[in-house]
């Protein structure tokens, strides 16, 4: 035991983070593994899938890690937002990992996601980097918006990631029009188009929902239900809450949004469902522990208990770690290790992104209009600023 | 213009701004500029197959002009048509070209501008929508995201203003906050302007509502020759392009020509060159304005007459340019007197032509109220050429 503690004090010897080398015992195996979702699925219209969901203890260890940055990354957020660095509207994610990273490990990168303002652990599932994600956050030019979209326009077109939307709604017919376009080009993939529940309730999410069924589009709308539209309970706002039945003429899943595994195997479903035969609404029970934004302390419409309460029973994170250390896929001094080692990650993201410059003036300008143009356009005073348009 | 000389299209205002204007020109310059399927000529050759920039007399609103330089002799169509060719040949041209709106399809559009369309390209290119306007706005505007190329149809201009938030914060802005990644190459299109007692809320003029959202390319076609090429030009923009239609002008006739040929979407139009005064307008007021042209030019009046074309971004350079030999300005317009293109035109026009005004810069618009059932009060709600007839009298006094 001494041994084994000592061997784990000397980080230098190890390879680098990314790659776990054989000799340890976390499992880096890939033999199937089953598991038992938390809860069965609850469907509308549709045979749920099974509640085993196949896995392998890399996978697990993957989904803990990705899990593990996401939440650091977002209570890194909140100090940075404390310390005014990062300012306006700032939406965190920490309690939903289990969906962003879930999703991911379901589905491909030609599969399109679009989601609305709480797109940070989106964007890092999507293959997103630490510090374009701070730098965004920071207005800085290294930003994966250079500078120009912050917190709530997080958007990476090679991983087909659409962002990153201010107005609550709106992007879910846009991500009907990305499952249009998938299926105008033959594609076989599917789009997720994030929403909450209180987006649940805005009438474009119905229309969409009902051109999607009408040309069977490969549309899979996810309510991301975490109970409260900021301040709104969500027994306040929808007279009927069950998210997943709403669809009416369209198939309905309810997952528990805290496992990990559940959100896989739903996902899995529902793209096989939709590219076959049209839109799905997938029901994502989950949990947000920050209030809305960071100007609400979310503790006004909701009380300490229940959110500790999550915390203790539902955590997403926890249940992985529970999960890897009852099967003995790893210890829980190299779970606290890699743990360590994700917040130094995020640290040094942050310090690089600090060093970054905020964009230039002439940026201003850039981008309202694709390249070609070609007229000249005046700056806000007309006289003295002229930018020709990229 | 920095941008110019890199694209061939836009050799186009290369050679507009390196010409400098003689003192009264003689013929109308009208700048169609013509392209062949593969060719990228310099502009000032002439003959197919080759970019040119063409010199096309356009010296009376009644003439033909399109058809002046044709070689083959033209065709001729109503407005409607013209638009409906423009989207024959886009669409056919690339196969990403998609339309979707109510009725487009089985119906045949309800101005008939997609007659047969549905027949032609198919169901799921020409795309029969539900009443949504607010989500097939939007979904436009995610397929463009995804690479294709839709031309939205809003059976009247105004039911888009259910869709304005698609339109202002998603189809205008996403380019920018995404740090130039999506580029939406969308054509939103439809009828608007004041019609013949179609009542306040299908009489609305949009142009001023849209005008400030950024990122947005706005441009009001008059003509068949400028719809068709317009129409093309804005489906082969990049960027998002409100193309204005007006209800009354759909059944104008004019010949075309018969090769390809596309208009430049940020150009004005010289309709009628002349000395006293430089009248500024769009759409259907063009026609109105011609009409008091007549009757001012037996009064004895010279007026020019530009049809803007492009409402965002203006055209500065003709505009300008006429303005700098005129000293008089008059705009005639069917927006709203408050905050509309007007508005900003009067704006633009003081702060970079200031020193050669000899006038104060007239602006005729319609009235600020919804517009009336009674044909009388519908009448009085526009600007007629009468008005027009005396504001140049006015100014020129």
């Amino acid at each position: 035991m001494a041994a084994a503690a000592l061997l784990r004090r000397i980080p230098a010897a190890r390879a680098p983070p990314t790659v776990f080398v054989a000799a340890r015992s976390i499992s880096d195996s890939t033999a199937a593994l089953t598991i038992e979702t938390s809860v069965p699925f609850t469907s509308h219209l549709v045979d749920p899938p099974s509640r085993d969901v196949t896995t392998t203890p890399a996978e697990l260890v993957t989904f803990f890690r990705d899990m593990s940055l996401m939440r650091r990354m977002e209570i890194a957020a909140d100090s940075l937002y404390k310390a005014k660095l990062i300012r306006g509207f700032c939406h965190l994610y920490d309690g939903q990992e289990a969906v962003a990273v879930g999703m991911e490990a379901a589905i491909t990168r030609s599969d399109s996601i679009i989601t609305a303002y709480r797109d940070h652990c989106i964007y890092l599932a999507r293959g997103g980097d630490l510090v374009s994600a701070f730098s965004e956050l920071m207005g800085r030019e290294a930003g994966c918006s250079r500078g120009k979209g912050g917190s709530m326009h997080f958007y990476k077109k090679d991983a087909n990631f659409y962002g990153g939307h201010g107005i609550v709604g709106a992007q879910v017919p846009l991500g009907c029009g990305l499952a249009f376009a998938q299926k105008y080009k033959k594609e076989d993939t599917a789009t997720f188009a994030l929403y909450g529940d209180g987006a649940a309730n805005q009438g474009q999410l119905f229309e969409a929902l009902n051109i999607s069924a009408l040309w069977k589009l490969p549309a899979i709308l996810v309510c991301e239900n975490n109970h409260y539209g900021m301040g709104t309970a969500e027994w306040r706002a929808a007279k009927s809450p069950a998210y997943y039945k709403r669809g009416d003429y369209v198939p309905g899943l309810k997952v528990d949004g805290m496992d990990v595994l559940a959100v896989k195997q739903a996902c899995k479903f529902a793209k096989d469902h939709a590219v076959a035969n049209g839109p799905i609404v997938l029901e994502m029970d989950t949990y947000r522990y920050h209030g809305h934004s960071m100007s609400d302390p979310g503790s006004t419409y909701r009380t300490r208990d229940e959110i500790s309460g999550v915390r203790q029973e539902r955590d997403p994170i926890e249940r992985v770690r529970k999960l890897l250390l009852t099967r003995d896929l790893a210890t829980a001094a190299e779970l606290k290790d890699m743990e360590k080692e994700i917040r130094k990650q995020v640290d040094d993201a942050i310090a690089k992104a600090k060093e970054s410059s905020m964009p230039d003036t002439s940026e201003l300008f850039t981008n309202v209009y694709k390249k070609g143009f070609g007229v000249e356009s005046f700056g806000p005073d007309r006289k003295e600023l002229r930018a020709s348009l990229p | 213009m920095a941008a110019a000389a890199s694209s061939a299209l836009h050799a186009v205002g290369a050679v507009a701004s390196a010409k400098p204007r003689s003192a009264a020109p003689a013929v109308a310059r009208r700048r169609s500029v013509r392209v062949a399927a593969a060719a990228k000529g310099g502009p000032g050759s002439s003959g197919r197959g080759r970019m040119v920039a063409r010199s096309a007399v356009a010296a009376k609103a009644d003439e033909a002009a399109a058809a002046a330089g044709s070689k083959s002799g033209g065709h001729e169509l109503l407005l409607f048509e013209a638009l409906r060719e423009a989207l024959i040949e886009e669409m056919n041209l690339d196969p990403t070209v998609c339309v979707i709106g109510e009725d487009v399809g089985h119906y045949g559009g309800s101005y008939k501008v997609t007659k047969g369309l549905a027949e032609m390209f198919g169901d799921l290119r020409v795309l029969d929508t539900p009443i949504a306007e607010n989500s097939f706005t939007g979904m436009g505007v995610g397929a463009a995201m995804k690479g294709l190329r839709p031309v939205v149809e809003g059976m009247n201009m105004g039911f888009l203003l259910l869709a304005y938030n698609q339109i202002s914060n998603n189809c205008g802005m996403l380019h920018y906050t995404s740090g130039g990644q999506f580029k939406i190459p969308i054509v939103i299109r439809g009828p608007g302007g004041v019609g013949r007692q179609l009542g306040a809320e299908h009489s609305q003029r949009l142009e001023s509502y849209f005008q400030s959202i950024p990122g947005l390319q706005m441009v009001a076609c008059s003509t068949p020759y400028n719809a068709k090429g317009l129409m093309k030009a804005a489906i082969r923009s990049e960027n998002p392009v409100v193309l204005f239609e007006h209800v009354l002008l759909y059944n104008l006739k004019e010949k075309i020509p018969d090769e390809e040929y596309i208009c430049c979407l940020e150009e004005a139009e010289m309709v009628r060159p002349g000395e006293h005064v430089t009248i500024l307008t769009y759409s259907r007021m063009r026609y109105h304005v011609m009409q008091a042209a007549k009757t001012l030019v037996n009064k004895g009046y010279d007026p020019e007459v530009i049809d803007i074309r492009s409402l965002k971004p203006f055209d500065l350079h003709t505009i300008g340019n006429s303005i700098k030999k005129t000293h008089r300005v008059l705009i005639v317009e069917e927006c709203m007197r408050t905050g509309g293109i007007g508005a900003s035109l009067r704006s633009a026009i003081i702060d970079n032509f200031w020193d050669y005004l000899d006038a104060p810069i007239m602006c005729l618009s319609s009235q600020d109220v919804p517009t009336p059932y009674a044909s009388t009060l519908e009448d009085a709600t526009v600007v007629q050429p009468a008005q027009i007839v005396a504001a140049v009298e006015q100014i020129c006094q």
